[in-house]
């Protein structure tokens, strides 16, 4: 664990979609374990490595906000572009204003969380990838600001601000103990055919959420 | 067709709304969006993408590698007839397991669509989870724009002297509507470009670009109706990274652009009661500061 980083992360808007809220959504008090490692992974990722989530420091308090937009209710059809691409003349489009629903989302407001994560190799690593070099990777993307694609809280249009923390960890705002009940803890992929998301207790202990110590259940 | 980006960028556009409505709230009854507990504006991130889609749609009409995806009331090529050529597919295809195709698919859409090509899309798959739950990423994020000061939200009531129905024609002369406008705002939002997406998924090009920039400065010339009002771009200004990765935070260089109201006392009803400072020195050396309008 001696490859632990500290992440330190904030935005205006968050949504962290509960499972079974998914339709009017509404998101989770907090970051899931899930949503940090992607943004984790969106600064850098291989797969020689998997980030793993050891802590959630949760720095501001928790702030709900509404939000309702128009939506389109259907995917791309693989099958009509299929169609299309074979000479089919039909038009290939989605209407909007046939194709439409409402949907509010209940979204978190002035987010700031700093994660605490370290990376383990996978059986993908080669000779060449030792530790170390993924490590200097990682913390000079960090520092210099740089990413693969800018990362988010949750949906693409909440944009996630980060910068590596070195030194102290500043303490949260929040005192006590409160518990979040069953939250995803993340998706579990070994298996591509059949992806299964896999759940937590989360107990929030003076503002700070322990997973190293987490028992998870499906 | 160009070759894909390949530096990072972020941008800012600063627009004003006058005497209109920039984006209706549907839990509001369509008054202007706010963040109830501060009273700043809010505009949707979907909302400026769906600025951008019709203005591509508007200048490029159905030309090739131009074509819109998600459309916006009653497409205008309805008698399109035109077979779309994808090189190469049909040698091929007796051959290509179900996996491939779904990659095909999503290269052929990438390809042809400016707007999948550029913000990503969500597709059905023929085989579960190949292209991670169908989902393509575009290279240009947009976060939601915020008003620089509080907005008041004005209710104007109107009347009219048609009358809908025969039955009310005989009892009253005028019906009462109502619309809700902002007498002034200026509204500022941030994007990103990444160049990786760009590279390897949807092949979002430099050509792509200069017509996303173009789009941003002119999204709202092609877009009057009677609640809009006047809305102008009136700055968009770009950071140009020297690398795919980045040179510095996105945050930092957001913070270098400074908006303030010249006068605090008196409400703000015109562009010029804002002071708009780029403190060019605070750039990066690596990044190049671009103002393009």
């Amino acid at each position: 664990m001696g490859y632990g980083i500290y992440l330190e992360t904030w935005g205006d808007y968050a949504l962290f979609a509960r499972a079974e809220m998914k339709v009017e959504r509404v998101s989770y008090d907090v970051i899931t374990p899930s949503a940090a490692r992607g943004i984790i992974d969106a600064i850098y990722w291989k797969p020689a490595i998997v980030w793993r989530i050891d802590k959630i420091h949760v720095c501001n308090p928790i702030e709900f906000t509404n939000v309702r937009r128009n939506e389109v209710s259907s995917k791309i059809s693989a099958r009509s572009v299929d169609s299309v691409m074979n000479g089919a003349t039909k038009p290939l489009y989605i209407n909007t204003n046939e194709d439409r629903q409402q949907r509010a989302s209940m979204i978190l407001k002035n987010v700031h969380y700093i994660i605490k994560a370290h990376f383990e190799l996978t059986d993908k690593a080669g000779e060449t990838d030792t530790i170390e070099k993924h490590y200097n990777i990682a913390l000079r993307r960090m520092r210099k600001g740089q990413c693969y694609h800018q990362p988010c809280f949750g949906c693409r249009e909440f944009p996630a601000n980060f910068r590596l923390l070195e030194g102290d960890v500043p303490e949260s705002g929040l005192t006590g103990e409160k518990d979040l009940g069953y939250m995803l803890y993340d998706m579990d992929f070994t298996d591509p055919e059949n992806i299964q998301p896999v759940f937590f207790r989360a107990v929030m202990h003076n503002g700070i959420i322990d997973l190293s110590a987490r028992e998870v259940v499906r | 067709m160009s070759e894909a980006i390949k530096n990072r960028y972020e941008f800012v556009i600063l627009f004003e709304v006058e005497n209109g409505n920039p984006n209706g709230d549907p839990d509001a009854g369509n008054m202007p969006r706010i963040d109830a507990e501060t009273g700043y504006g809010i505009v949707t991130d979907v909302c400026l993408k769906r600025k951008i889609r019709n203005y591509v749609e508007t200048v490029k009409g159905d030309s090739k590698g131009y074509k819109i995806y998600i459309k916006d009331g009653v497409p205008l090529n309805t008698s399109d007839k035109s077979a779309y050529e994808y090189l190469g597919i049909k040698e091929e295809e007796a051959q290509k397991s179900k996996g491939e195709k779904d990659n095909q698919i999503r290269d052929f859409m990438c390809e042809n669509f400016f707007d999948i090509r550029t913000f990503g899309a969500v597709m059905t798959t023929f085989v579960k989870a190949k292209l991670n739950c169908g989902q393509v990423r575009g290279p240009v994020q947009i976060g939601f724009a915020r008003s620089i000061d509080p907005i008041v939200q004005q209710e104007v009531t109107i009347t009219r002297v048609a009358i809908t129905t025969e039955e009310d024609f005989k009892k009253k002369e005028t019906e009462m509507g109502r619309k809700y406008i902002v007498p002034y705002a200026l509204y500022r939002a941030e994007g990103y470009i990444s160049a990786n997406l760009a590279k390897n998924v949807t092949g979002f090009s430099e050509d792509d670009l200069q017509l996303l920039w173009e789009a941003l400065i002119n999204m709202f010339e092609h877009d009057h109706s009677a609640a809009r009002g006047k809305m102008n771009v009136r700055e968009l200004i770009v950071f140009k990274h020297d690398s795919e990765f980045g040179n510095t935070q996105a945050y930092k260089l957001f913070d270098i652009i400074t908006v303030e109201r010249k006068d605090k006392t008196r409400p703000a009803r015109v562009y010029a009661d804002y002071d708009v400072r780029v403190d060019v020195e605070k750039v990066p050396a690596e990044v190049q500061c671009l103002r393009m309008i």
